[in-house]
């Protein structure tokens, strides 16, 4: 419970002090930093179709950041949520242009499956390497990112290109309007709101489940935190290494799939960088999964907050007149602030925990000598 | 032993005196009105269980905790230690139970880190290097400098962190239990080295549970039990038994309620078995043993001789080179060398491996996962791939009950608990499945009287209900205590198998330095 308090007052603490140094960047532009702030508050959280803005931002941090959440329980660190979102969107896309005339009944589950297939196997390579060749997973994802876009690039630009864009001569690298069948259902009819964010949330859940329910999740912790002692027990160390990796792949391969399918212009584009098609949310989401404290959970809140910052500076940009560059800064602070508080945080645990087992230590002994007496 | 008379010792200045030092953590008392001191060419003995309060005291005087109440005079003079580095400025030296030790670097550059170098910025290594030869040539420690620290054995790691005390010429000596790795004979070359440091005028403080190298070695002895003082006496003036009932504050019982071992069929053996160390020298050379239901065989041997490859090829965790290990289920041998520990445990073969925070436990798992860290996935603990909690806490309570395994609770994280009582769970967890065969290497070490006690007692009832035992000590008296028949391993080699009842020490510790008929 008490450690449960330490966090969540920390994480508040950090984004206080993140907007603090914010608003002296915001009267630095010449901006007023109250009404910067209300503006940008009232535009992500002030209504319906904020929030729904901020929701949809909030779904593929959401889905990346439970899949570092996955992975970094048995110790393993994705960077490379970019590029297992570009590879499971490029396999979704993929499977709906070669089934035009599929119904939604079918189509849907297989697109999202095959997002989920993509990105797996994209994460699966990283944790094979580490797992066989103790290859640091932090390069070798990053390095597959680049491979993916690259890939992206080519299938944008060559076989999966909208034949339109041939025609006309343009060829802007983006595919054809996919079929209508797999567009993700809206939640509201007046709301800008798809049906990915239930998605999303449900991830978070079955992570939650997983981890600490199952007993693969239980084989994944173990390893994660004493590989030697999960060894010894029987345990098949690089096996969780990899399904680790492979589970973290999926989410962000299914956030990949939903960003095509649940786009306004359900089409896959690229603007020749991973930018483009995931506005970042591969690293971004590794942001929100620290933000909340590495647990399934707590990222279902904390990529509202991220999102609704997303949303937040847009706006700000229109009415203020400051660069949107401003908000990466400020998610950069924040994550900074949490970062470097969460050596705080330990230090705080650690206290509570050596006064608990050194006044249990005593009373054992104590316990002890009572029992010799008696 | 040059036993100094007390009224010589109250001429002379202590080098320390720590003063009613009081220290208290929320809810307890850690040390109460402690007073104690050291004086110059003195070996100190502190002697009292886990939780009696030892280590708040050195750690108060390695600078770690700041004391409550109570001063701390060095040479005379009160000091504020507020870090470790104040401590060190005083010149006193601690050598940690887990040794502080960079296993990546060698021994010289371990014994290079954090001094300032002859050559400014650039660590002149080969004069740290010539140093270390010379002090270990004079000291007798046979320190090779340029080795890599995670190729040493324990008690060659040791002797690293004696050169790194003595290379910063420390005056005060803190070891904690420092004989728990070696060898009777290496004991007596090791105090060797101790009193060449005390005839320099360095000081010793001396922390082991072990009587009689504390009568040995000690020239006084302070007992503390619960965070106080219970007196402080000489070797002369006292007895083992009445130091270990001042420890305790009861009687102990150190002898063993002779039943013949039941000797059944075999149930491990292993057969001409050689397997490669880390070092590129094979660590078993034709190595064979065999271990019968019902008995405890005690494998004895210094610190590095293979034990640990031993252990681990076992367990399925090292390849074999050449040979085979069985295990025999009604007579039918079925190797497991080299399976991999989840065959091997399924073989029906458990382990207590050496290092228990390492190897044997999840420290931020609670103490129910640990007892099913092996099995969770067995069809009583999981269902459908989910685990049964219900079960799961069951089981673990029983299981915690019967070993008299002391916790709050089954959910307290098992880094919590004493290493007494950690090392009691995996006893547990391990004997709970009614292995045909028990690995249990150094079962006992580091753990206080009354768990090692317990320990012992339930490896010979284990024994009794017909387990075949296989306990590899680097400690003798435990091996003679507990086995009925003694083997002994020397540089990887088998040195012979004897029965406990023919057994004496002088014999078992030549064959342990490796002498042959």
């Amino acid at each position: 419970m008490r450690s449960y308090l330490i966090a969540a007052s920390i994480a508040i603490a950090s984004v206080a002090a993140a907007l603090a140094v914010g608003a002296i960047m915001l009267l630095a532009l010449g901006a007023n930093p109250i009404d910067g702030y209300k503006t940008m508050f009232t535009a992500a959280f002030g209504s319906a179709d904020g929030l729904a803005s901020t929701a949809v931002k909030a779904i593929p941090l959401m889905l990346v950041g439970v899949g570092i959440c996955i992975a970094f329980r048995a110790n393993v660190i994705n960077i490379g949520g970019e590029g297992q979102m570009v590879v499971g969107g490029l396999l979704a896309t993929s499977v709906a242009l070669a089934l035009p005339n599929a119904p939604a009944v079918v189509l849907l589950p297989l697109i999202l499956c095959a997002g989920i297939i993509g990105g797996a196997f994209w994460g699966s390579i990283p944790g094979a390497l580490k797992a066989h060749y103790n290859v640091s997973e932090i390069l070798s994802t990053i390095m597959l990112n680049i491979v993916a876009v690259q890939l992206m690039n080519f299938l944008l630009r060559g076989p999966l290109i909208d034949p339109g864009e041939i025609e006309r001569g343009t060829r802007i690298p983006q595919t054809a309007r996919l079929p209508e069948a797999a567009d993700l259902p809206m939640l509201s009819e007046t709301l800008n709101l798809h049906s990915g964010i239930l998605i999303a949330i449900a991830a978070a859940i079955g992570a939650w489940v997983l981890l600490w329910r199952t007993g693969l999740g239980f084989r994944l912790r173990s390893v994660g935190l004493n590989p030697a002692a999960a060894r010894y027990a029987g345990i098949p160390v690089k096996r969780n290494i990899i399904i680790a990796m492979t589970l973290s792949g999926a989410m962000s391969g299914l956030a990949g799939a939903i960003l095509v399918f649940g786009s306004e212009s359900h089409r896959m584009v690229t603007d020749g960088s991973t930018m483009g098609f995931t506005g970042s949310a591969g690293f971004n989401g590794i942001v929100v999964a620290l933000f909340g404290a590495l647990h399934p959970l707590w990222t279902i809140p904390s990529s509202f907050l991220f999102g609704g910052m997303l949303v937040g500076a847009n706006s700000l940009q229109r009415v203020a007149q400051v660069p949107s560059a401003l908000i990466i800064a400020l998610n950069g602070l924040i994550v900074v602030f949490v970062v470097s508080t969460e050596w705080h945080r330990k230090r705080l645990q650690n206290q509570v925990q050596t006064q608990a087992s050194q006044k249990n230590e005593n009373e054992q002994s104590a316990s002890d000598h009572g029992n010799a007496k008696s | 032993m040059n036993s100094v008379s007390a009224s010589i010792q109250s001429d002379r200045q202590p080098m320390l005196e720590m003063r009613g030092i009081t220290k208290r953590f929320p809810g307890v008392i850690a040390n109460d009105n402690v007073s104690f001191d050291v004086l110059p060419g003195e070996v100190h003995t502190l002697l009292g269980e886990n939780g009696a309060g030892k280590s708040t005291l050195m750690k108060i005087l390695y600078g770690l905790y700041q004391p409550d109440e109570g001063d701390v005079l060095i040479n005379g003079e009160k000091v504020s230690l507020q870090s470790p580095s104040d401590a060190i400025d005083h010149r006193i030296g601690m050598i940690h139970q887990h040794f502080m030790l960079v296993s990546s670097l060698t021994v010289a550059e371990n014994v290079a880190l954090g001094l300032s170098s002859t050559r400014g910025p650039i660590t002149d290594l080969k004069q740290v290097a010539k140093k270390i030869k010379s002090l270990s040539d004079r000291y007798g420690l046979h320190v090779d400098p340029d080795a890599y620290i995670w190729q040493l054995a324990v008690g060659e790691r040791q002797r690293v962190e004696i050169i790194k005390a003595l290379y910063r010429d420390v005056q005060l000596l803190v070891l904690d239990e420092p004989t728990a790795v070696l060898t009777p004979q290496e004991v007596d070359d090791f105090f060797v080295i101790l009193r060449e440091m005390t005839s320099d005028g360095r000081g010793l403080i001396f922390i082991s549970h072990k009587m009689n190298e504390v009568m040995e070695l000690s020239d006084r002895i302070s007992v503390l039990r619960l965070g106080r003082l219970v007196g402080t006496t000489t070797p002369q003036e006292t007895t083992r038994e009445a130091l270990a009932q001042m420890m305790v504050g009861r009687e102990v019982d150190n002898t063993r309620e002779e039943r013949p071992a039941t000797i059944g069929r075999t149930a491990l053996s292993i057969n001409r078995l050689s397997v490669g160390g880390d070092r590129g020298v094979d660590a078993l050379i034709d190595f064979s043993l065999d271990v019968q239901q019902g008995e405890i065989v005690g494998l004895a041997g210094v610190s590095g001789n293979g034990q640990r490859e031993l252990a681990e090829a076992i367990s399925g965790l090292r390849p074999i080179k050449s040979g085979s290990i069985s295990l025999f289920h009604d007579g039918n041998p079925k190797p497991i060398g080299g399976l991999g520990p989840k065959a091997v445990r399924e073989a029906g073969l458990s382990f207590v491996p050496e290092e228990r925070m390492r190897d044997g436990a999840i420290g931020e798992f609670s103490v129910a996962d640990n007892m099913v860290l092996h099995n969770h996935h067995s069809t009583r603990f999981s269902r459908g791939g989910f685990l049964n909690f219900g079960e799961i806490h069951r089981h673990s309570q029983k299981l915690v009950d019967d070993f008299q395994v002391k916790t709050p609770s089954i959910d307290t994280p098992a880094k919590n608990l004493s290493g007494g009582n950690i090392q009691k769970m995996i006893i547990a967890r391990e004997l709970d499945s009614d292995p045909e065969v028990l690995i249990a290497a150094q079962p006992t070490r580091g753990v206080d009287i009354g768990a090692a006690e317990y320990i012992h007692a339930r490896l010979v009832a284990a024994r009794n209900a017909g387990t075949a035992i296989l306990v590899i000590s680097e400690d003798l008296d435990e091996v003679m205590l507990l086995a009925d028949r003694i083997a002994v391993i020397c540089q990887g080699r088998m040195m012979g198998v004897v029965d406990r009842i023919d057994a004496s020490r002088e014999q078992l510790g030549l064959m342990m330095a490796g002498v042959t008929d």
